[in-house]
């Protein structure tokens, strides 16, 4: 290791090879910015820096930069960010599809300037702009976005609200929204400049509804690939459908996809009170590795049939992980959620939770049945309530000359 | 826009399969930028570079800048925002502006900013500005009054470019003055402004309109009111 101040080297070989060639060249008096793909946290990749390549410069973090025109938009495919931003945001009541243009005509320009590291039209604090960290914004209609444009919501079919569940203890001020945007970067003030700016520059559309900010583990602080930990202390994100493999799962043809933002609050007090060996049974899956509780490694498939000396299944019926999956290998998503630990109130220790986030191509057909199997029975429910949720249709990225929501807008 | 300032090259991690790099203007900028850095050249050279520049500026703008470019749905098709375009006499060729943006109003007076750039060898001179926007448009610096408080003043002599160099216009400092508007300037619209220079050649530049806290910038002896300015 040769990585300073206990960084991983590995994390920054991987993609910031690219960035080497990046030093930070003045032409003109101002900066290049000539980033490379970035680390890999979560993504799967494997790390392999050559052995005596040269070392990357040590922000080679702020410099790397995502990739923003497209088909599909970026966030989404992305592997996580340390940190993330949900915006939700109201429409005036007079802003039909010309204003919508034009409220994406500005975010497209904003968000090209700022993944690339630099600074939008009329940005107050140019400054921030100028570490991008793997900045990427996702952009997503609600339903009244789809109205203003004109939309049929059929024609992009997906439902404007998930079906209630009982378990839902859903609160105004987390739920719905008519836009949305999905900040991620590995930098937080990086993500505050992004919001904050966006969000001004949309003042005259539409007002903020909600935020949600949420965490990672810092880049650098576990090997690039490593699955996240969520607050109850779980490996949580292990078993997600394969980006490329399960591309039709997670995008639909014309490059949209849909994004659903639960809030689910964890009640860590009354986790405190169950044992290890109760918690893993509550998932089916070990504390320590991830790893199925019938053995193997994280990434081992689980056998739901195997069972203990007994005669009972070693996954729980009520288990996590048997609940969260159907014979159906269609009813899978893509989940890329965040942590949440905001300060507490009414003398609670803690507001933890996660903000859980997925995107599939088909709500009602990929997630509702799952989310309906968790409703009816699984453990976790015993610490996790859902107080938020929101549905969002994540229009095609934006190619070269577009503007995002082209598709819906673009006439 | 980015089509002739900052250069970035993006690489895309290789599993990254749905993202193209997000500005390869720099294929287009670099030769731009590089000439408009260049140094002292025969006057004859500095046309043909000056030319050269300016083409690759508006296929930076065509084809990486639909940022904030109109859908097809509205305006023409050569009226991508941000783009700037000369009619081909001798000084608007060497000039350029990057970035103009247009702070949103409903009525009265606004202003226009970006940075003008200047590829000749000699030193450019912005006489006047007119724009459809409004009713007139006048070139104004901020100066300190005797009781020690900044206003705005027309700017005797226009706004100077340099050789080589540039000339940047940003609330606070230099800016084109709007004046007389009477159709709302909305956010994410772009306004025309039309910049001449000393011999009468002529630079159109697509100011997009940004909603804008700042740029409250108070007038000297003519009172608030852009009429009577004009
Ligand atoms: C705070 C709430 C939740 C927590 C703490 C949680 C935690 C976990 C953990 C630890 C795993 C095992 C590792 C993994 O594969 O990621 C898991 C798996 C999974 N969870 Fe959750 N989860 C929560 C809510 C949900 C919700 C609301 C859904 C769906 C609507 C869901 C769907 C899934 C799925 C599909 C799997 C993978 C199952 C498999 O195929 O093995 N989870 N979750
Ligand atoms: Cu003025």
């Amino acid at each position: 290791m040769t990585g300073r101040r206990g960084l991983d080297r590995r994390s920054f070989l991987q993609g910031g090879a690219a960035a080497l060639g990046g030093a930070a060249l003045a032409l003109g008096g101002r900066e290049l910015v000539e980033a490379a793909g970035g680390p890999v946290p979560g993504g799967g990749a494997t790390a392999g820096g050559a052995p005596g390549a040269p070392t990357a410069p040590d922000d080679a973090v702020g410099r790397a930069t995502e990739g923003f025109r497209g088909t599909r938009q970026a966030g989404v495919a992305t592997p996580p960010q340390a940190s993330a931003a949900f915006v939700a945001l109201d429409l005036a009541g007079d802003v039909d599809r010309a204003a919508l243009v034009r409220l994406m005509r500005i975010w497209t320009d904003d968000i090209e300037r700022l993944t690339s590291g630099r600074a939008p039209l009329a940005d107050t604090e140019a400054e921030l702009a100028a570490v991008p960290a793997r900045l990427t914004v996702t952009v997503g209609f609600g339903p009244a976005a789809l109205a203003a444009a004109g939309v049929d919501e059929a024609s992009v079919s997906w439902p404007a609200a998930l079906p209630p569940f009982g378990i839902d203890r859903l609160e105004d001020r987390w739920s719905g929204g008519d836009l949305v945007l999905q900040v991620c970067a590995d930098d937080p003030l990086t993500v505050a400049h992004a919001v904050r700016l966006l969000a001004k520059d949309a003042r005259s559309f539409a007002e903020v509804r909600w935020v949600q900010r949420g965490f990672r583990r810092a880049v650098g602080t576990t090997p690039s690939g490593t699955t996240m930990r969520n607050l109850m202390g779980q490996v949580d994100g292990t078993a997600n459908p394969h980006l490329d493999v399960d591309a039709n799962l997670i995008w639909r043809e014309d490059g949209s996809t849909s994004m659903v933002v639960r809030r689910i609050a964890m009640n860590l007090d009354t986790w405190d009170e169950l044992d290890r060996d109760g918690r893993e049974k509550a998932v089916g899956r070990r504390l320590d590795t991830g790893a199925p509780l019938t053995g193997g490694t994280e990434h081992d498939e689980v056998d739901l049939e195997a069972e203990d000396e007994h005669g009972l299944t070693v996954v729980a019926p009520f288990a996590h992980v048997r609940r969260a999956r159907t014979d159906d290998r269609a009813q899978r998503f893509l989940r890329r959620g965040y942590n949440y630990d905001d300060a507490p109130s009414g003398g609670a220790v803690s507001d933890s939770g996660l903000v859980f986030v997925t995107f599939q191509a088909d709500v009602e057909a990929q997630l509702v049945p799952v989310q309906r199997r968790l409703d009816e029975l699984d453990l976790l429910n015993e610490w996790t309530t859902p107080v938020g949720s929101a549905v969002f249709w994540v229009p095609p990225g934006a190619g070269s000359g577009e503007i995002l929501g082209q598709s819906v807008l673009g006439g | 826009m980015s089509n002739t300032r900052t250069i970035t090259r993006t690489s895309t991690r290789t599993d990254s399969l749905d993202h193209r790099p997000s500005a390869d203007p720099s294929s287009a900028t670099v030769p731009s930028e590089t000439s408009g850095r260049a140094p002292r050249a025969p006057r004859s050279l500095l046309v043909g570079v000056a030319a050269a520049s300016l083409t690759l500026v508006l296929a930076g703008c065509a084809s990486d800048d639909g940022a904030a470019a109109s859908p097809p749905a509205s305006t023409g098709s050569s009226s991508s925002a941000g783009s700037t375009e000369s009619d081909g006499s001798a000084e608007a060729d060497a000039l350029t502006m990057t970035d103009p943006w247009v702070k949103a109003v409903d009525e009265g007076m606004t202003a226009a900013f970006g940075t003008l750039e200047n590829s000749s060898d000699a030193d450019l001179v912005v006489v006047s500005a007119t724009t459809t926007a409004g009713s007139t448009a006048e070139l104004h610096e901020m100066a300190e009054g005797d009781d020690g408080a900044m206003t705005m003043q027309e700017k005797e002599g226009g706004f100077v470019v340099p050789a080589g160099g540039e000339h940047v216009l940003e609330p606070g400092g230099d800016h084109v003055m709007v004046m007389g508007v009477t159709d709302p300037i909305l956010a994410g619209d772009p306004i025309e402004v039309t910049l001449t220079l000393e011999d009468g050649s002529t630079l159109d530049v697509e100011a997009p309109a940004r909603t804008y806290s700042g740029a409250n910038e108070s007038y000297d002896e003519h009172g608030d009111d852009g009429h009577d300015h004009s």
